[in-house]
């Protein structure tokens, strides 16, 4: 994984809550034995028309939301299934960052796994960056800070291990094949004891 | 040592290496369960490292997601979607080969849908860390054991280490006391308790269901019920495990056998909560009160008694959900007329829901205009069910009896409804396009969905069931 350590964009807002894994990529295209070139699928059945024509009411097809990179959505974002295909998509149409008040478990750690900052903030931070689309933020991954225009921080939470990896670009399987000794020595525990 | 519950004594027995302030634990995983649409990657991930797989043996893999239902033709040629889930099925089978993991494919009497065919085989058992890259893996917490969906990064992860960096999450009891009204069923009542807690309520939590309703549950009741822990947010939920769960496993293939046997009961005997442990949130529920519940939005969460008016929007969110499903404020679910049945799914395809489904369409049509689909979890449940002759009971009444997958529950199999079409559902997931693209699912009961395909319209099965009494 490439460190990610600061992430400059506008935000683009999905107001919808519960916004789910099929929403983000619905299931008939997880036919794929690849990670790469998801975007095209990404929230499909919400970004096309029947004709295959961006639909202009999908907000993140408007004008203003083109080129933007972090994403604001409605609570409980991510919700459903565990397809880490949900964030190769939304990384590969470019989103870079998720700004929600609750995100769904497995999707937050398979997006900060594939370096995809999913940020919790508090509700009313959130509410305000909900209702003020566009607005320009520089997250700061090392102060876990979110640069406001006006010269404000919104400080965020990160998991101290996910945010170490996302600083240092860590290979978390790497890290894990360094517990080998300790992995074989629980192995034979475990036979002995059984 | 303070008292602790389920979810703790088997997060301690598996901690290779204590979480810190820095990293999370080091967990040992039991068993990893691998199915064709999210492995690929992780294989590949795997051979460009140049890694083996650390623990076949305690690696089972199966075909569910992309597999047609219907047979293959008389040369062999089985009916896919598309060239795609076609390659991604022979992915996993030369996966499987080169990496020396057991595939229950399509030459195997005991394929199936992975969360069925774990516990059938005997694979899962109490006290076990259990992972699949998906997230109805919490099934499996049904037998008590620490089950829960991971991504294909982790999955790569347990493929090459066996082990997973997590971070403990938080308790959650939800305790259901009084016994289930005739008629009602598991389906109904883990429903209620998503439309109680919320889509998002169980978030961060691993739930722990107990109480007296619950240990009335049969084993596939239970499955039911963890199965459906995911839809309230929790990635994993538990029961802990009795004499049911045991006489259930005794005898099965993986399950411990002779002396064994009785050794390992005696250690899952201790896989309760203690007296006097603390979780970090709980809740009550009393069984008698919970009626026949179907969803009537866009989540799992918009859950209600069928019967009941169904609640007016609170915001746009919401009346857009309701709007997407044509649902109407102030009325009930009841009697919306239904295009499509599907009976199947992790969540309800064993042999008792099949059964559930067939003793209310015994002797009974399908409603003029209904198509029903009857999908078995497993080549075992099939056999089972062809056996006691339900098979009959539903090709009688005008059903399809299909082969076993996941079908129309996640519909990337080419099983799938239509634009606009309203389709009663065993399955798990009532999102905006799941059962295909502007189709609208109301999740229900295997009941419930037979009683619904009978009446063409969303319906009360113990009016069914009155009738077989009388």
């Amino acid at each position: 994984m490439k460190p990610v350590t600061r992430i400059h964009s506008r935000t683009a807002v999905l107001l919808d809550e519960n916004i789910d894994t099929d929403r983000i990529i619905p299931a008939r295209f997880l036919t794929t034995t690849e990670r790469a070139g998801l975007g095209k699928f990404c929230f499909n059945d919400w970004r096309y028309r029947q004709d295959g024509s961006d639909n202009p009411d999908f907000p993140l097809n408007k004008p203003e939301a083109k080129g933007c990179s972090i994403l604001v959505a409605g609570r409980n974002f991510g919700c459903g299934s565990s397809r880490e295909h949900a964030p190769w998509a939304l990384l590969d149409y470019s989103i870079q960052a998720v700004l929600c008040s609750e995100i769904a478990d497995i999707f937050r750690g398979n997006a900060l796994k594939n370096g995809l900052l999913a940020i919790v903030l508090d509700e009313a931070e959130h509410r305000w960056l909900l209702k003020n689309p566009g607005v320009e933020l520089s997250i700061d991954v090392r102060e876990q800070a979110i640069e406001l225009p006006d010269g404000g921080r919104i400080r965020f939470q990160l998991e101290p291990f996910a945010r170490h990896c996302l600083l240092n670009g860590v290979d978390q399987l790497g890290f894990l094949l360094q517990h080998n000794d300790a992995i074989t020595h629980y192995e034979h525990q475990q036979e002995k004891a059984a | 040592m303070s008292a602790r519950t389920l979810f703790e004594k088997i997060w301690d027995a598996h901690v290779v290496a204590p979480e810190s302030a820095d990293t999370p634990a080091v967990l040992y995983i039991d068993l990893h369960l691998v199915h064709e649409v999210t492995s690929p990657q992780a294989f590949s991930e795997l051979r460009s490292r140049g890694l083996q797989l650390r623990r076949p043996d305690r690696t089972l893999a199966t075909l569910d997601h992309s597999t047609p239902t219907l047979p293959a033709a008389p040369n062999g040629e089985r009916p896919y979607a598309n060239a795609e889930a076609k390659a991604q099925v022979a992915q996993l089978e030369a996966n499987c080969r080169e990496f020396g993991v057991q595939l229950y494919g399509w030459d195997s009497s005991d394929r199936g849908i992975v969360h069925v065919i774990g516990p059938e085989l005997g694979a899962t058992q109490p006290g076990m860390t259990i992972v699949c890259g998906d997230s109805h893996t919490s099934t499996h917490g049904a037998f008590g054991a620490l089950a829960f969906g991971i991504g294909t990064t982790e999955v790569g992860h347990v493929m090459a280490t066996q082990c997973l960096l997590q971070r403990k999450p938080k308790t959650f009891a939800i305790h259901v006391d009084g016994k289930l009204p005739r008629g009602v069923g598991a389906k109904d009542l883990i429903l209620h308790i998503i439309g109680e807690i919320g889509v998002d309520g169980g978030t961060g939590y691993v739930l722990e269901y107990r109480g007296e309703a619950i240990e009335a549950l049969s084993m596939e009741e239970r499955m039911t019920v963890c199965n459906m822990s995911i839809e309230a947010g929790a990635r994993a939920g538990l029961i802990a495990p009795d004499e049911t769960t045991f006489a259930w496993l005794k005898g099965r293939p993986r399950a411990p056998q002779g002396a064994a046997w009785d050794a390992t009961v005696q250690r899952w005997r201790g896989l309760r909560s203690d007296e006097g442990a603390k979780y970090d949130r709980e809740v009550r529920f009393d069984a008698s009160q919970i009626r026949p519940t179907v969803t009537y939005g866009t989540h799992p969460g918009m859950a209600i008694a069928m019967d009941k008016p169904v609640p007016a929007a609170r915001n746009a969110v919401e009346q857009r959900a309701l709007d997407y499903m044509q649902a109407k404020a102030n009325q009930p679910m009841q009697g919306t007329a239904v295009d499509v049945v599907f009976i199947g799914s992790c969540t309800n395809s064993r042999l008792s829901d099949l059964r559930e489904a067939a003793n209310v369409m015994r002797g009974r049509n399908v409603a003029k205009g209904v198509r029903v689909l009857v999908v078995p979890g497993s080549e075992a449940v099939r056999r089972d069910a062809e056996k006691e002759g339900l098979h009959e009971v539903f090709l009688a009444a005008g059903a399809e009896w299909r082969i076993p997958g996941c079908s129309m529950c996640i519909a990337m199999n080419g099983d799938l409804a239509q634009p606009g079409q309203l389709v009663v559902s065993t399955s798990n997931r009532n999102f905006e396009g799941r059962q295909g693209k502007g189709a609208r699912t109301v999740l229900a009961s295997p009941a419930t969905a037979a009683a619904s395909a009978i009446a063409g319209a969303i319906a009360d099965p113990r009016e069914y069931l009155t009738e077989v009494a009388a």
